[in-house]
This record gives structure tokens, sequence and C-alpha cells, in this order.
């Protein structure tokens, strides 16, 4: 590569996106330089996936400007950044999961002869070996369906498609948040790999000891806004903190202490997890995607089987379907929110009533009347922006859609609440909000579990965190020993035998 | 609200054209009423149908359920069972095919297409083993079983408006229609189950969160759509005077499916109304009667002798060019 040491590789200049409601990107300057990786970070609704599909081509900016080497550029879609070398690998991951590792490599490009398109199965399969080990992965893995493979095997997979492409600029969205320590630490050595081969990088975290671990430069958003860049030197967890947030954490997470009473609920399994929390405790449950959190909180709620023994103030309860969970009390916000938590296609007014309805009935029908009043008692007390109830909830931004969801359960008396990622997708606006009513919850004595894979979130909410590794408990924490570092160290396998 | 109007756009039109080339179409009390009957009849199954596909499902044995039920119903009389009870038997028996349809999918999980399809298959061949030398009929069942008769009467008269002499009173196939209609709508629009279907069909696993038992209402539509086809059974067999086992039924399940979707419910789930329904039901023999009326105008016989074969193909383009605007719709609103 002979770029100019001067000349960015790629910069945007003001750069601004609108989006109904929002201002996703409010004048962003940035530059990335060969050979260099640029961390970008900021809180959940930053602009940080904005600027990313902006940079690979998803969205068109509204205003500013992109320059490539010096000169401007505009894509109209991705496949015009793939032509100019920007290639983005999603947080969520685009593989075809019927078919085996080397098709999807080479989907959309593969090797053919022959008019028909017929396809070169040999050399595909080489050359995907290749690829393979350079991200670390075993040539066996080749034929395997990549529905089979662990999501950490897939992320890799994603990172070993783009390899075979000609990239210039790699964007890596979060690469990390579903990889073992192993799959991690190979990470890294691709990283740098591409940075001694001249590739620049765009990397995505939310975890600082990862970004100090990779990154040459941090640029830190905030409210679509660039509020600040730091050296490599320079990045300490207080300065990162102070950038993003703006303000001390302490104001973002408003947990006020309450001196816990009895056990409200306990859960006990002979092989697994096994934990207790308190009336008004807040307790936070973290681990890697796949540690099996969202399959116990919905094991507990009836979606699925449950082994092991739960107990709700001190009586032993048997659930088997989500409606015995719901009539105890025991309520899930589930982790997909646009599958299972919301009827998208549906008004607020519909899925606020959903698990309502039967206690609406007058004379077998359901009462529009009584149905308004619930449902606008809940947009009023969640601060809901809707334009009316009859709205579809699917046009309403990420914020607002969780307000929704949890406005299904409060009409109910919730003894037990499950939070599987409360605030993904929500902006720092909606979070405070969201975070300041479940503050209030647990101080009316509900019992709370939040399970989650923002860390801060984690450590800033939690009066305990129960910390889970492939299935299995891996210790937890109480509020003096909470570290990011000791719920990593749990959280990949690291350090059994920490806490209690 | 949309779709519904759509609907009756395209219903009035061919009213209209019906009533310019016969000017006495809407004033000939024998033909209105003739009419009338063929939409209900076909507003009975295309409710069972509708409801099916808002809460994401679809039963393509409706026809052949149809054949079963009438023919049931004649081999059951003729053998000695009286009228009224072999009434209440046959509709048990559609609530036994419903629910085992129902159990299939949603236990099982199988493909409500594939389930239903095998169906098809089954329900006729069972026609045909049940009565495999003769049609039966009203003539037969009096023949055999005299002291029916008045039952019978009894029975069709107030179904279908027609006596045992075949003569047609008042087409009371339409109340029988207007009051399901009622009931369902009072159901699907009004009750919490309902509301249910409409949940499930749109997104079957945001249903199963909320706490519904998304198992127990789908079995409950697919009984309700048997029903509906039983009482098709029943319906055809007092309307015609007999059934045939190889024939009676075969592809009305189709005429159901596009009753529901002109009348608003897209295959999708989770949308259309009773009335849109209604008004789809209806188009199909408004429809019929407008091709064999400009089938039997001098002008038209000279070019194509024949026009039933006409028919069908009519109906699919209709069908094709009520889908295209509804999507046209769709675009548009979700642009604005």
């Amino acid at each position: 590569m002979s770029v100019n040491e001067t000349t960015p590789l790629l910069e945007v200049r003001d750069v601004v996106k609108q989006f109904p409601g929002v201002r996703a990107l409010d004048g962003v300057s940035a530059h990335l330089l060969a050979g260099e990786v640029l961390a970008v970070v900021g809180e959940n609704g930053a602009g940080k996936s904005t600027l990313m599909k902006i940079l690979a081509g998803v969205y068109s900016l509204d205003a500013g400007q992109m320059l490539l080497e010096g000169s401007p550029v505009r894509f109209s879609n991705v496949a015009d950044a793939l032509k100019a070398g920007i290639s983005l690998i999603h947080q969520e991951l685009n593989l075809a999961e019927n078919l085996d590792v080397a098709a999807n490599l080479f989907l959309g490009r593969e090797h053919t002869f022959g008019r028909l398109g017929w396809l070169q199965r040999r050399s595909m399969a080489a050359e995907a070996v290749t690829l393979l080990k350079r991200v670390g992965l075993p040539a066996e893995l080749v034929h395997v369906t990549v529905d089979y493979l662990s999501p950490g095997q897939k992320q890799l997979v994603e990172i070993a498609r783009v390899l075979s492409l000609k990239v210039r600029v790699l964007i890596m969205d979060e690469p990390t948040s579903s990889l073992t320590q192993t799959e991690t630490d190979r990470l890294y050595e691709v990283i740098d790999d591409l940075r001694r081969s001249g590739v620049a990088i765009v990397y995505i975290s939310h975890r600082l000891a990862e970004v100090k671990r990779v990154a040459d430069r941090v640029v830190v958003l905030r409210d679509g806004r660039v509020a600040g860049e730091l050296a490599k030197e320079k990045v300490t967890h207080d300065n990162l903190v102070r950038l993003m947030v703006g303000r001390e954490l302490k104001q973002l997470y408003p947990r006020t202490r309450v001196t816990s009473g009895e056990v409200r609920f306990a859960l006990k399994q002979e092989v697994g997890v096994s934990f207790s929390i308190t009336a008004g405790e807040i307790v936070g449950m973290a681990g890697l995607v796949g540690a099996g959190r969202t399959e116990l909180a919905e094991a507990v709620f009836g979606i699925r089987p449950f082994v092991g023994e739960i107990r709700l103030d001190g009586q032993p309860l048997s659930i088997t379907k989500p409606r015995e969970a719901i009539d105890q009390g025991i309520l899930l916000v589930p982790e997909d929110r646009r599958l299972h938590g919301l009827i998208l296609e549906e008004s607020v007014g519909f899925n606020l009533s959903l698990p309502n309805l039967e206690d609406l009935k007058t004379r077998g029908l359901v009462s529009r009347s009584r149905e308004r009043t619930l449902a606008s008692g809940a947009v009023n007390r969640l601060r809901v922006k809707t334009p009316n109830l009859r709205q579809t909830v699917g046009l309403l931004s990420g914020g607002n859609q969780q307000k929704v969801v949890f406005g299904k359960w409060l009409a109910r008396e919730p003894r037990v609440l499950i939070l599987d990622e409360p605030t993904r997708g929500v902006d720092v606006g909606a979070r405070e909000e969201i975070y300041a009513m479940i503050d209030q919850l647990a101080s009316t004595g509900v019992a709370i579990w939040i399970i989650s894979s923002d860390l801060e979130e984690i450590l800033g909410m939690s009066d305990r965190i129960v910390v889970l590794h492939e299935g299995k408990k891996a210790g937890e924490l109480t509020r003096d020993q909470f570290s990011e570092e000791a719920v990593m160290r749990l959280a990949t396998g690291a350090g059994v035998g920490q806490g209690h | 609200m949309n779709r519904v109007l759509g609907v009756l756009v395209l219903l009035l039109t061919i009213f209209g054209l019906n009533c310019a080339i016969d000017l006495n179409y809407a004033t000939r009390w024998s033909n209105v009423k003739e009419v009338l009957s063929q939409q209900a009849f076909f507003a009975v199954l295309t409710l069972g149908a509708g409801l099916l596909i808002i809460s994401g499902g679809i039963d393509l044995s409706m026809g052949s359920v149809v054949g079963l039920s009438g023919v049931a119903f004649g081999v059951l009389m003729r053998n000695g069972v009286s009228p009224i009870l072999a009434v209440l038997i046959v509709l048990m028996m559609g609530i036994v095919i419903g629910s085992i349809h129902g159990l299939l999918v949603t236990r099982l999980k199988l493909q409500a297409f594939l389930v239903t399809l095998c169906g098809l298959f089954v329900y006729r061949g069972l026609a045909r083993v049940l009565s495999p030398e003769t049609r039966p009929g009203m003539q037969q069942t009096v023949e055999k079983q005299p002291g029916c008769a008045s039952q019978l009467d009894f029975l069709s008269q107030l179904l279908t408006g027609r006596n045992l002499e075949r003569d047609f009173g008042f087409p009371m196939m339409t109340i029988v229609a207007l009051v399901l209609a009622i009931v369902i709508g009072l159901v699907l629009h009004g009750s919490v189950h309902g509301r249910y279907w409409y949940a499930i069909g749109r997104n079957e696993q945001a249903a199963r969160y909320a706490g519904i038992n998304t198992s127990r209402e789908r079995v409950a539509v697919y009984m309700i759509c048997s029903l509906l086809a039983s009482l098709g059974g029943i319906l055809t067999f007092l309307d015609d005077g007999s059934v045939t086992p190889e024939s009676t039924g075969e592809t009305w399940e189709l005429y159901a499916i596009t009753g529901a979707v002109l009348g608003g419910c897209t295959l999708r789930g989770g949308e259309g109304t009773v009335p849109g329904m209604l008004l789809g039901a209806a188009v199909l023999p408004l429809l019929k009667n407008l091709i064999n009326r400009v089938g039997n105008l001098p002008d038209v016989r000279e070019i194509i002798p024949a026009i039933d074969p006409v028919i069908p193909i009519l109906i699919g383009l209709t069908l094709l060019a009520g889908t295209i605007a509804d999507e046209f719709f769709r675009r548009r609103g979700r642009r604005t």
C-alpha cells in the first residue's frame, strides 16, 4: 500500500444523519489512517452504529462529506462501499445458517466455470481452509453447516469472509461480544496481522480493556457528536467514561441502596445455577453470549422446560407455561423485543393490553373503555412518546418500544421482574428513564433480575452480580467486589472460585 | 377499513354491470334469491377460512369436509338416524376433524398446509367409502325412511328455504350466514379470543411471551373452520337435494380462501374483518353471473361459443388484480 502518510485513508466531515424523531449524527468529523486501529466508543444511541453504517454504504448521509484518500466519495449502497474496499462486520451476524462454511465464505462470489456457473467446489474449499487458518479456526469446519457452529465461531467465519475480499477499511462492530477468551486472543492477532498489512480498522466496543489492547486512537461519540479524541497513552477508564457519559456514572445509574428484605425468589439447580433475590433487591446476571442466561430466564418464565426448583416467597412453584408465571407475578421483559416482546405491526394500545385482556372483560367481551384507561395509564406513567394509542408500535423509537414492553407488565403487580437486556438499542434519554423506573420498582419491593451484556449497566444497577459461564454459575460478587475485571474473569471461566 | 371499501367498490361494480346487461337483474325475485343463497353459502365457508387465515393458519381440506359431511348426513338419515340428530353428529364430526388438524399442527408442529392437504385426500376418500354406490339425497332418504320426512322438510325450510318438493321460498341461508357472521364478528372483534387470534397471526412468539395459550387458541380456530365446513355439507345436501361423494365440494376450499383474501385477509396473517369476508364471499357468485350473462349476449356468443371455461380464468385474474391493488396501497401507505 502506498498511501501518503499525511492524507487520511478515509475521512468524514460534518456528517449529519436524521431519523424520524432523532438526529443520530449531528456534525461528526473524524479521520482514519492506513494501518491504524481506531476505536469508536460511546453509549448506546450515541451514534456509533449509524456512523459505521454510513461508512459502509448502508445509510446515505443527509449532510456533510466523506473523503476517500482525499477525494470526495458518495456510496449509495453497500456494493459501492465494498468496491472501494470498505467492509462492515455486523454485530448481528449475516450468515446463511443452512449452508456450510465454505459456501458462506464465497456467497455471491463463488468460483465457477462455464456459462451456467457450475461451482468449483474444490478450489473454494482449498481457499476456505487458508482463510479459516488465518482466523484460527480448524480446517475441518470447512464443510460444517454454519447452524452447528458456536456464536464465537460464526463471528470468526464472518471475519474470514471479509479477509477474502480486498479490504482497505474494516469496520468491526463489537466483534468480541460473543467470543471466548481464546477466540478473542486469536482475533487480536488477526487484527495485528491486518494492521501490519496496511488495513485500517474501525473498532467499536464497549469494553475498555479491549479498547486499550487494540486501539491506536479512540474517538468518543456522545449524542451524535464527537465528545473527544484520546491517543493511546491517554486511554484510561476515567477519561473514557467522562467523555462518554459527560457526567458522573452515578447520575446515569440512580440505584438507591435499600436494606434488603425477605428472600422473594430462589432458584436452585442440581447442575447449573442457584441464586436468590430478596424483595427490593436488584441482582445482575453477567456472562458471555451463549452462557445460558437468556435460556435460564426463559425456563423460569415457562417458555422452555426448567430443571430444578423455584421458590417464590418460600413456596415451591412449578411453572410449565408463561401464563402460570404471569399469574404468580413473575414477569419477563424478553431479550428480543422485536420478536418476543412486541407485535410490531399492531398498535401501542393493542400491545399494552395483550397480556391483560382477561382482566378487562365485561360480560365476556373486551371493554374498550377499560382497555383505553389501562393503555393510556401506562403511556402516561412511562412517558411513552407516541402521538396516540393507535400508533403502530414498530414505528416508535427503540426506547419507546421498550417502554411499551415494560408497560405490558406494569398493569399487573410484579413480584419478580426479569429484565433481559433491558436497554439494548435504547437511546440515552430513555435509558435514564428506564433505570429510574427499575430503581423505583425495586423500592416498592419487587425482586429484580437484570440480564445484561452491558457491563456498565450491570455494575451500575445491581446490588449483587451473579456471573455465568457455559451454563453454570461461575461466581457471585457483592458490591464491594464489583469491577469490570472481576466480572470478565468469571465470565470467561478464568476465575472460578472467586466470590462466593 | 380501506380494504373493506375496496371490496365493496368491486362488488358494486360487478353488480352494476350485471344490472346494465339485464335490466331486471335486481328486481327479479327468483334471481335475487338464487344469488343471495349462493353468496350466503360461500360466506359460511369464507368465515371459516378467514378466521384461520387471520390466526396464521390455512385449511385446504374444507371442500372435502363439505363433501364428507353432506354424504355422512345422507347416509346417517337413510340408515334411520333422525335428521336433527344427524345434524348434530355431522357437526360433531367437523369439530373432531378440526381438532385433529389443530393438534397435528400445534403439538407435532406439522405444517398446516400439509396436514390439511392430506385431509383433502382422506376425507374425499371417506366420503366415497361411506356411499360407494349411490348419491345420498332427499329423495332417497324419504323413500327409505318415510318417517323422517316431516323433520327433514322442517330442517330444509329452516336452513335453506326449500321444502321437500324443492319449492324455493325465502333464501334462509342468508339468515343463517348473517347469524353466523354476527356471532363470529362478536368473537373476533369483541372478545379476548379474537384479539389473541390477531396476535397469534402476526407474531405467535410474542403472543406466547405475553402468556397466551397459543396452542389452545389455534386448535380452537381449526375446530371452528371445520365445523363451518361440516355445516356447509349439510346446507349443500339440503339446498341441492343430493350430494355426489366424488365431487361435492371439490375446489370449494379455494373459493373460500379467495373470498377471504378478497375480503382483506392476507396470508401473512393477522389481518381481516368479518364485514370484509362477507363482501369477499359475495363477489364470486355475482362475478359468475356476470360472466354467464356476457357469454349469453349474441355478439359474444359468436366469438366465444362456450363461456364456462372462462369463469375460472376471470376469477383468478380478479383475485390477482385485487392482490396487486392491495400491495400497491400497502406500499403507498407505508411511504406516507
